[in-house]
Order: structure tokens, then sequence, then C-alpha cells
């Protein structure tokens, strides 16, 4: 087919993407957005497939199926809990074939690489490679395969930085004189520990910006490798894929007070336990009991809930969704607060929430949510802390200070579903447990939400 | 070649700006969906790797586009029908118009 027409499809195929995007700004058009993107990534495979330096189909149509094979069935069983494990695999695969690719052109063409298409195929390369074994361990961690805490060791960090300066150096001397062929399998290998490296001292609360970062990472490796085959329709898409991840990993990273140079370096995830956690508080606190606690509910006005991933380990979505009924059907209005890192990636708690069948519109963001609380009868916090500590706003020293948090403290009361007082991932205490307007409901998340639900119920049967 | 290459770049400088004021739209509620479609985008690495497996330049490149087209197919496939399987969960309260208008249905009669 002639090539002008074929870079037309590409076109249309880029454009296609940018509506995709676009049509995700608002919860009605989302699903147009994907339908644009299925008929722009169909497009662009159809003018591949049609160009001239294809002639055999035979791997293609294995692999085609192959690649059906496994992700038909991982989209349709993977649960919504899963979810973050399952963006990991696929920035892994994603990296992988820009990888390989970059690899195989290498091989194909050197030591005839001009100048500017090596530095490209480098940073494919490197990043794709080091996002591949980066995204993995990501998928380990969260898959609980790997151990969750941090592992820090001395010149962690001054090891980790080496190794990619090799890398680049590497990658300098090839664009400099591409015929050292030999160098090619070090920075291969260099770059694939980097990417196991980068991940070991990450522990499981920064996930949320570690899968951000490393989606920046293989849309970037994908740009790169539009330059190598100089073809448009990779740099929009691996750009798109760039900007989306890079403007997350902001957005986590603010939502969790880290400096934007702390997350480039990789050097999250050593939130120390301060002396803040030394004091170990003996003061008093509160708890109370399901019963007591429905019948302050069921006498609200406004009752706001503040979900965390706690919620989600205890799999009670779906019994939060019932009390909230419960509560809506005796008068009672309800909100869902959700912090931007509740959860083990963007956006995580609205996924799970809707997949127990809770209303988009019951969700608010923090920004929006905060100046309710303090008309609120009730914060009622389930599987969530560290974004509930006043500590963030008043003490200097904490670690969390500075972290933008709900103001559930202003509620005129405030449960606590928990299921012991000990410290969130932040391993500090949280001033909130002991104000006077707290009441501590300690047991599993499921099963207090399920009591809390029954004495609903029967308050609003004996009414 | 080097106007091609500054092509290239002009289109990756402004694709990265552009996405960067369309990603900013997108609410917090939806960032899961969104990253999970930008990964099936991201599968348009296919393009590069299905001339790979499909060009017959040599049994290495053949051997590593099939494990490329593979791996992007499962990105393509996989992630543009969990996106679609997510977004379908999203869904508002019954609008109040239409419990209105049942409600005098029921009345009508």
């Amino acid at each position: 087919m002639n090539d002008h027409a074929i870079q037309f499809i590409y076109l249309a195929s880029g454009a296609s993407f940018i509506l995709a995007l676009r049509w995700m700004s608002a919860p009605a058009t989302a699903r147009r957005g994907v339908w644009i993107g299925e008929a722009g990534m169909l497009l662009a495979i159809i003018g591949t497939l049609l160009r001239a330096e294809i002639v055999s189909y035979q791997w293609i149509v294995v692999a085609l199926f192959l690649g059906s094979a496994i992700g038909i069935p991982m989209a349709f069983f993977m649960p919504m809990t899963a979810m973050p494990q399952r963006i990991a695999l696929s920035h892994a695969f994603g990296a992988l074939a820009a990888a390989l690719v970059g690899t195989s052109e290498f091989y194909l063409h050197a030591p005839h690489i001009a100048a500017f298409t090596m530095s490209a195929l480098g940073i494919e390369v490197v990043l794709g490679f080091l996002t591949f074994t980066g995204s993995l361990m990501a998928f380990g961690k969260l898959q609980e395969i790997l151990p969750q805490r941090p592992i820090v060791y001395r010149g962690q960090n001054y090891m980790n930085l080496g190794m990619l300066a090799a890398a680049i150096a590497l990658v300098v001397v090839l664009v400099v004189d591409p015929s050292h062929k030999e160098l090619f399998p070090v920075i291969v290998a260099l770059a694939l520990v980097f990417g196991v490296l980068l991940i070991i001292p990450i522990g499981g609360a920064d996930m949320p910006t570690v899968i951000s970062l490393l989606n920046s990472y293989a849309g970037l490796s994908g740009a790169a490798m539009g330059f190598v085959l100089d073809n448009k329709v990779l740099i929009i898409a691996g750009a798109l894929d760039g900007s989306s991840g890079f403007l997350l990993s902001l957005i986590m990273s603010r939502a969790m007070n880290r400096s934007f140079r702390n997350v480039l370096f990789g050097a999250f995830g050593q939130l120390q336990v301060s002396e803040a956690a030394g004091g170990a508080d003996q003061r008093p606190v509160r708890s109370g009991t399901a019963e007591e606690a429905a019948m302050i509910l069921d006498a609200a006005r406004l009752v706001i809930i503040v979900p965390g991933y706690g919620l989600a380990v205890a799999q009670a979505q779906h019994k939060v969704k019932e009390l909230a009924d419960a509560l809506m059907k005796r008068g009672v209005e309800v909100k869902f607060a959700i912090h931007p890192v509740a959860g083990r990636m963007p956006g995580h708690m609205n996924v799970l929430l809707a997949d127990a069948d809770v209303p988009y519109d019951l969700l608010f963001e923090m920004d929006v949510v905060n100046p309710e609380f303090a008309q609120a009868d009730v914060a009622l916090i389930v599987g969530a802390n560290d974004v509930t500590n006043p500590a963030a706003r008043t003490r200097e020293g904490s670690p969390i200070y500075g972290m933008p948090i709900l103001n559930v403290d202003q509620a005129q009361t405030v449960m606590v579903v928990k299921r012991s007082m000990a410290p969130g991932f932040a391993g500090i205490d949280n001033d909130l447990y002991y104000l006077d307007k707290t009441t501590m409901l300690f047991g599993d998340a499921k099963a207090m939400v399920t009591e809390l639900v029954s004495e609903v119920s029967r308050l609003a049967v004996g009414a | 070649m080097t106007s091609r290459i500054e092509v290239g770049l002009y289109v990756f400088v402004l694709a990265t700006f552009l996405g960067y004021e369309v990603i900013r739209r997108v609410p917090s509620l939806l960032h899961t969906p969104l990253m999970s479609l930008t990964n099936a985008i991201s599968g348009i690495s296919l393009v590069g790797s299905l001339i790979l497996a499909g060009a017959r330049h040599s049994t290495l490149s053949t051997v590593l586009g099939t494990v490329a087209v593979t791996a992007s197919t499962i990105n393509v496939v996989g992630g543009f029908l969990i996106t679609d399987r997510m977004l379908r969960m999203f869904r508002r309260r019954e609008p109040r118009r239409r419990q209105a208008a049942s409600r005098e249905a029921e009345k009508a009669p």
C-alpha cells in the first residue's frame, strides 16, 4: 500500500488516542473514550500490516493469538482489588516490547547507526529494560510474593545512581562509535539490575507514586522507539503515556507531601519512624460498641465515610455500601471522602467502591469534601489512618507534617473502625484517636461494619 | 534526515504538552481507568513489533519481534477490555427526574 496512505492512517490513529484521553474527563463520556481508543489501535494495526516490509504473517498470527489468549482472561477475571498488580504487570509487558524492538533494531543495523538514532535507541532500551524488571518487582510486592517492607542499606542511592550512570556512559560510547557491539549486552544487564534495585527500597504505601512513575517510563521508552523507527504515532502515544504517568506521579507525591526530586531519584519509601513515635502515648482512648455507634449514626443528618486501604484488605466494601444504603433509607445524608492516596494506585478506592455499587456521585475528592466536615455529625473512618492524622497540620517535627489530610477532626463526632491501636504506614501515633469526640470501634472492618448495618436496621424496625 | 528528526521532536514536545493539558482535566475519580487506558494505548508498540515479527530480517529479530507482539497484544486486548469493564461499574444514583416520573406514573392510574 502507498506509504502516504499509511501515514494518514497513523495520523488518524494518533488523533483518536488524544480524543480517547479527552473523553476520559467525565464518567459520562469515558466509555466512548475507550471505543475511540480501540478504533485508533485497530487503524494503526491495519496500517502496519499493510506495510511492504511485512512478508510473513505466520509468527504475527501466532503472537496475536497468544497475546489475546493471555490478555482476555486477565481482563475478565482480575478482581478490582488486584488492579494495581495488573497495571504493574502491563507496564512490564509494554516496556519489554519496546526494549526488545530496540535490541533487535540495534543488532540489525549496528554499526551503521546515526548518532541521534543511537541516542534514542539507548534511551528506549535502558528505560525499557529497567521498567520491565522494576514493574515485575512492583508486581511481586503488590501480589505479596516479595516482602512489602522496604529494604534499605548504606550507600544504596550511590550504588543505584552509579549503575545508571554506567549504563548511560556506555550508551554514550555507542553513540560515538556504534561498532562496539559487545557493549550492548552490558547495557541491557545494567538496566535490568537497576530496575530491581530501584524498587527494593520502596514500601507498600509508596506504590501509587511508583506505579505512576513506571507508567511514565514505559511511555517514554515507547516514544523513544518512535524516534528510532521514525514513526509519529509511536511518538504521540508514547508522549501521551509519558505525560500522563508524570502528572499522576506529581499528584501522588503532592498528596504524600514528597518533593518531586525525591520521586525522580526513587529515594522514596524511606519514611523513618521518628521520635514522634518514641513518646509511646499512654493517653486514654474511648472505645465504643456497634450498638452505641449505630444510635449516633441513626440520629445524624450528615455522615461522611472515610475509606482507606484497610477497608479493601478486609473486603468490607460491600458491607460499607450496605451501611450507606441503610442510613440513607433512614434519611441520613451520606458522603464518601476519598484521599488521593487511599489505595494502592491513583484512583484505586473509587474503583473499589464503584465495584461495590456505590454510585460515584457519593464519592468526593479531598478538596471538595474538606469544608463539609465542619457540618458533618459523624465522620466514620474505615481502614484509613495517616490521611486523617491532625499531626500533619500541627506537629512540625512529624514525618507527615505538611501532608494534605482529610479534616475529619472538624466533625461533631469521629468514629474509627480499626483492628488495634497499631500505627499506620508512617509509623506514627494518630492524635485523632485521643480526642474527646472520638470513639474507637475495635474489630475487623468487615465484621464491625456488618454489626453496624444490623444495628441500624434494627433501629429502623423498632421505629 | 535532520528535518525528520526535527519534525519528530516537534511532534513529541507538542504531544507532551497536549497530553498534560488533556490529562489534567481527568478527575481523580477516573485515575485508575485512565492509567489502564494509557496502558492499552502504550500497546501501540505493536506497530514496531509487528514489522519485526513479519519482516524476516534475521532469526533473532523474528524471535524478539514475536515476543514483543505477544507482550503488546496482552496490553492492547487486556487493557481496553478491563478499562471498559471498570467504567461500566461507575454508576450515578437513579436520576431524580426518573424517580419523579415513575412516581407520577404510579399516581396516574
